[in-house]
């Protein structure tokens, strides 16, 4: 027996903001889960289940707020599931929830996923020292600001990349009025001035910390064909590998090239660059866009930045990536990885508004986590998949 | 023979605590807000039922709570637990009852605190009545419960204005944290001016620390090996950001040193050079603290430092980023 085919009939999304004082965690969830039921045209009691990511419960101080988010989200006599995978889970929820329907367990599933950052601090609760060991940690940008210098040496590309992604992805972030930042006349001049925070990473190239939740309704083949404009889901990937390992290659995860393999062909695509319209990938600091550009195949080993550098990234480009403003323009942790998948989803089915991609089919939405080393990808198109 | 695990590993407390800042919402927000007021107000549900405290979202049509109700300070205890040894952050810190309250006019009860000296002084079905803190914040706090003698206490004046919207959640956990028998090897060998690493049995690799698992075949790494003090700094990054909780004073360089023979890079501070002159492929050595100062740490040592040597060659390094 196959996968029963899925898509997704509804997206939601809160407006990101540093602090959305004015809403608790469950009003924050909600606010998103409204959003994605009205856009299915469906109500909460018509959901079979209800998946929840978010990232570390240090975030916000509440361990496992699912037990106590059950009631509000909708989900007493119903299966309620969650999932962490560090930045990832996003992502990972979202396919979770995905094989609940193509499993043929349920027909119409919920998945949310949320950070409220503002309730803590993400930089402390990600360097809590640990005994025995040099406390030369420094948050997630210390973490990944050494592999961003190996990238650059390894491939040898030009100082300014990262200050060219973080430019695009702000300027495009102006055209969604769900985006946190709003930072009108950002430029790859602007940007290379800001403060170097971790170097050779800058204020500019770094994402912000957000309050924000995203949701989708997820539906069997019989009720998305009756939807307006399902976005189907042509294949959905999860891999992971350790933290550290001897010669473990920091820049280009192992792990995010077998995902991506197998994503390709799971979707029957052959040349990503030729086939995907629009991406939407996890880039939290500017020099991943060309880095992963490399790992999803989008671009040989060390070519990716030359994508970038020709304004191929753009929403005018070859292959236009985070034409949302990305992960660089709203950051709500747990959430982030489903805004990648939901912005895809929005692109194939023509309700991106002003950032839209004319004529988009088919879209890859993509999350990371931990310290590169948990993966989650999935394709959608606006047709249904043959196979 | 296996030692017992204690004599095997390493052991020191971590405490993480950290002030949260929640946000309420409207509806938590309106409960807070009578609490601060010495009022509870409770939420009538569209099956009927009054509830306190206010559930965000009604059960059954899941839309948001708007119907609040004031609701009476007294009730009725519906079941209850004895505290006697009450723990930091409790309500009291003599013994007390937990337990569900029934407010009256009130169809589901409240988890609060009972102040009675001992257990014979509670029991289901007793009737009590809720005792005001003199200065009210806005949390669950301001008030407790005490039996109920008939009398009501002086109401206390209103403490605050306007809408509460948040309250601050302290949280404090207090952990030990254990290294692994093949790392504890790692960090007694430093208590005595030593970097002793582990090779894979499988794969050959070695790690430094050493690990209960190679990451790539599962197995504990075993065989011994002392490594040098030099190596080579693969990548780093320099750390401009000030953070709560830093334990070393920004801006610092922040390295991978691949020691001479490991296979993984360690991560320790570089200084005594400027910083705008660290590279890659620098060759630094460990500066050891005085040896009066060394525990069972990498803070033995107490950075790297260039060894003046000429870089090591791209080529030696490249597999390790």
């Amino acid at each position: 027996m196959g996968k029963t085919p899925a898509a997704v009939i509804g997206v939601g999304q809160t407006h990101h903001r540093a602090k959305r004082e004015d809403v608790s965690m469950a009003g924050l969830c909600r606010e998103a889960m409204d959003r994605a039921l009205e856009d299915a045209g469906m109500t909460l009691d018509e959901i079979d289940a209800i998946v929840v990511g978010k990232a570390p419960d240090l975030f916000e101080g509440v361990m496992m707020p699912e037990l106590y988010l059950a009631e509000a989200l909708g989900a007493v006599g119903k299966p309620l599931l969650r999932v962490h995978t560090a930045g990832s889970v996003g992502g990972s929820t979202a396919i979770v929830a995905a094989s609940l329907v193509q499993s043929g367990v349920h027909k119409k599933v919920l998945t949310v996923a949320f950070e409220k950052q503002s309730e803590s601090n993400a930089m402390w609760a990600l360097s809590v020292p640990v005994p025995f060991v040099m406390p030369v940690h420094a948050g997630a940008g210390g973490y990944f600001a050494p592999h961003v210098r190996s990238y650059i040496r390894r491939s040898g590309a030009p100082g300014h990349i990262g200050a060219i992604v973080a430019a695009k992805d702000r300027t495009n972030a102006l055209k969604n009025p769900y985006a946190h930042l709003h930072n009108e006349g950002t430029t790859v001049e602007s940007v290379l001035a800001s403060q170097m925070l971790w170097d050779p990473i800058r204020y500019d190239e770094t994402c912000p910390s957000s309050d924000g939740a995203c949701a989708l309704v997820i539906a069997a083949d019989d009720i998305a064909a009756v939807s307006p404009n399902p976005a189907w889901i042509h294949g959905t990937v999860m891999r992971s590998e350790p933290t550290t390992a001897a010669e473990r290659d920091q820049v280009n995860p192992q792990a995010g090239r077998d995902a991506a393999a197998a994503l390709w062909k799971q979707a029957g695509i052959t040349s990503p660059i030729d086939e995907i319209d629009a991406a939407e990938i996890y880039v939290p600091f500017s020099w991943f866009e060309p880095m992963w550009l490399e790992n999803l195949g989008f671009a040989e080993e060390g070519a990716g930045w030359k994508l970038t550098e020709a304004g191929e990234t753009a929403m005018t480009g070859r292959i236009p990536v985070n034409c949302s403003g990305g992960v660089l323009s709203s950051n709500p942790i747990g959430a982030s990885g489903m805004l990648r998948f939901g912005e895809a989803a929005l692109q194939v089915r023509g309700a991106a508004g002003e950032h839209q991609v004319d004529g988009a089919r088919k879209a890859l939405g993509h999350a990371y986590g931990g310290g590169s080393q948990f993966f989650a990808m999935w394709v959608v198109g606006a047709d249904k998949p043959a196979n | 023979m296996r030692r017992h695990p204690q004599d095997r590993t390493l052991s020191a407390p971590v405490t993480v605590s950290f002030d949260y800042t929640r946000s309420v919402g409207p509806v938590l927000g309106r409960f807070l807000t009578g609490l601060r007021d010495g009022q509870f107000v409770g939420a009538r549900l569209s099956d009927g039922r009054v509830v306190v405290p206010p559930p965000e979202f009604d059960p059954v049509t899941h839309r948001a709570t708007a119907d609040f109700v004031d609701v009476a300070e007294t009730g009725t205890v519906t079941s209850w637990t004895w505290v006697s040894e009450p723990v930091a952050g409790q309500p009291f810190d003599r013994p007390f009852a937990f337990a569900l309250v029934t407010l009256d006019g009130t169809d589901a009860p409240l988890l609060h605190a009972v102040d009675v000296a001992s257990p014979d002084e509670i029991s289901t079905g007793l009737k009590v009545r809720a005792r005001w803190a003199t200065e009210r914040t806005g949390a669950i706090t301001d008030v407790v419960f005490v039996p109920d003698t008939g009398t009501a206490a002086p109401a206390a004046p209103v403490a605050g204005e306007g809408e509460v919207t948040g309250i601050v959640t302290p949280v404090s956990l207090d952990y030990t944290y254990a290294a692994s028998p093949e790392e504890s090897a790692f960090f007694r060998g430093l208590a005595e001016g030593r970097l002793v690493a582990q090779r894979c049995p499988q794969c050959r690799k070695v790690y430094v620390p050493p690990r209960p698992a190679c990451p790539v075949d599962g197995v504990p790494t075993v065989e011994e090996i002392e490594l040098s003090d030099t190596g080579t700094v693969t990548t780093f990054c320099i750390v401009n950001v000030p953070f709560l909780g830093q334990k070393i004073t920004p801006p610092y360089v922040s390295a991978y040193i691949l020691l001479d023979g490991a296979d993984i890079a360690l991560q320790h501070l570089i200084l005594d050079i400027p910083v705008e002159e660290i590279r890659m492929g620098l060759r630094v050595k460990a500066v050891w603290k005085p040896r009066e100062e060394w525990g069972t740490t990498i803070e033995n040592i107490s950075h790297f430092a260039p060894t003046g040597d000429a870089d090591a060659d791209y080529d030696t390094y490249k597999h390790h980023l």
